[in-house]
């Protein structure tokens, strides 16, 4: 057998998983849809004590309006949510940026909270939360928090989710139907982890831009949100962005590094390029419409 | 570590067995249940050999371990052709297009494509393309199998 021993038990509620996590003081791993944990598993990577199954849990499943958004339940298949009608209306970006998601075979069993709870800098659910502006709920035996996206991740497969914490529900705030997607990945091979990639929506009203959201994955050690170019593209009116200024604040704000699979360098001139094209195509799009 | 009893239907045969929490699927189904068409290639996610069908979904067997699918309705490459030897039509395409050459890879291509098309569903080419790119081939150099995908699309209808 490949994993070193472990218990492994199957939660009964968010309750149960809770008090299991509490009692195990850090030894336990909370197990969902086990795409990314099942080969850290079988490499020894990962040797927990005790595996907690939770992927099976009705509550931690579906998507649904909440406060004037939609709330995904953290366990929900990535599969399922990339056939949600509700999903595919509100948040199109969203269905994008999920069907870059690994491969088809992993959609059917990885779930959204797994891979937003995961924090892989170059993953595409992370950055679209920090993007659309989403909060995670958390739960533990000490209760219950929200914390947004922004504050989550703190490193390369690092987040803020304490070791007692399960991650249970991400709330995605409303953005106008007619918001303008950006998105752009550049990858080996579809399925690859992103070299580059940026996701991100832009809500317009009378052919200004009220309201930016766009952050980089694979371009640092967390996803990583295009502050400035944000700030700098709020209040223009849409036929008149200099789209390579944009891009170079966006850039401004990313941190790449060298790695096996790219160096730093390409992946900020790869960037700079397809934020430019990115955001003009998309723009275009708005103003021929 | 924990052991636990599990019972799970594959290819319309229930199964039971006392597995190790940390037992995967793949091996389960191998080396106890004896569906030794379940091929275990990476043993890491990574090249889909040992896709198989858990509850209509394609999945990777190696990345599930045997005590998740306790209570599921699993299909393995077993249990695609008719009792008289008559091939499904995703193994009839590949045969007809070259899609294998060693073998190896097939069972997994095989499942997917047999997945997606469960249920009178009937995928399009772009659809099952796309879903092959969770699959490794070394030895066609994929154009056999895209061949088999057309021709399935084409007898669909769904070009």
């Amino acid at each position: 057998m490949k994993p070193a021993p472990f218990d492994y038990i199957r939660a009964t509620s968010i309750d149960h998983a809770c008090a299991l996590l509490a009692e195990a003081g850090g030894g336990a791993q909370l197990l969902a849809g086990g795409q990314t944990l099942m080969p850290l598993l079988a490499l020894r990577m990962s040797q927990p004590f005790i595996l907690i199954d939770i992927g099976h849990l009705p509550e931690l499943q579906g998507i649904a309006p909440h406060g004037g958004g939609l709330r995904i339940g953290a366990a929900t298949r990535q599969a399922d949510a990339l056939v949600n009608p509700l999903l595919a209306q509100a948040l199109p970006v969203f269905v994008t940026a999920l069907a870059h998601v690994g491969h088809h075979q992993t959609r059917n069993r990885g779930t959204i909270g797994g891979s937003i709870a995961l924090g892989e800098p170059a993953a595409e659910m992370p950055a679209t939360a920090v993007a659309l502006g989403a909060s995670m709920t958390l739960r533990s035996t000490r209760g219950a928090r929200t914390i947004a996206a922004d504050d989550l991740y703190l490193g390369p497969y690092a987040t803020a989710i304490a070791p007692d914490e399960l991650l249970v529900a991400i709330d995605y705030p409303a953005w106008p139907a007619d918001a303008v997607p950006l998105f752009r990945e550049v990858a080996r091979r579809p399925g690859d982890f992103a070299l580059v990639g940026l996701v991100g929506a832009l809500a317009i009203a009378d052919g200004r831009i009220e309201r930016a959201g766009i952050a980089w994955f694979g371009m640092g050690p967390t996803p990583i949100r295009a502050r400035q170019a944000e700030q700098a593209l709020v209040g223009q009116a849409i036929d008149r962005i200099d789209v390579q200024a944009i891009a170079d604040l966006a850039i401004a704000d990313s941190a790449p590094f060298d790695d096996g699979h790219a160096s730093a360098a390409y992946r900020r001139s790869v960037g700079r390029r397809i934020f430019a094209n990115g955001l003009m195509q998309a723009l275009d799009r708005r103003l021929a419409a | 570590m924990s052991e636990h009893r599990i019972s799970m239907t594959v290819n319309g045969q229930q199964h039971r067995g006392l597995v190790d929490g940390r037992l995967m699927l793949s091996d389960w189904l191998r080396e106890a249940a004896g569906y030794t068409g379940v091929h275990v290639g990476c043993e890491q996610g990574v090249c889909g050999a040992c896709t198989v069908i858990v509850d209509g979904r394609a999945v990777r067997s190696c990345l599930m371990l045997a005590v998740q699918a306790d209570g599921c309705s699993l299909t393995t490459v077993e249990g695609l052709a008719a009792a008289d030897g008559t091939l499904h039509p995703v193994q009839q395409a590949l045969k007809d297009n070259h899609g294998l050459q060693c073998g190896f890879c097939t069972p997994g291509i095989v499942m997917t494509l047999a997945a997606l098309r469960a249920d009178g569903a009937r995928p399009d080419e772009a659809a099952m393309t796309e879903a092959m790119s969770g699959h490794l081939c070394r030895c066609t150099g994929y154009q056999g199998i895209r061949r088999a995908i057309r021709q399935l699309a084409a007898e669909d209808g769904t070009p």
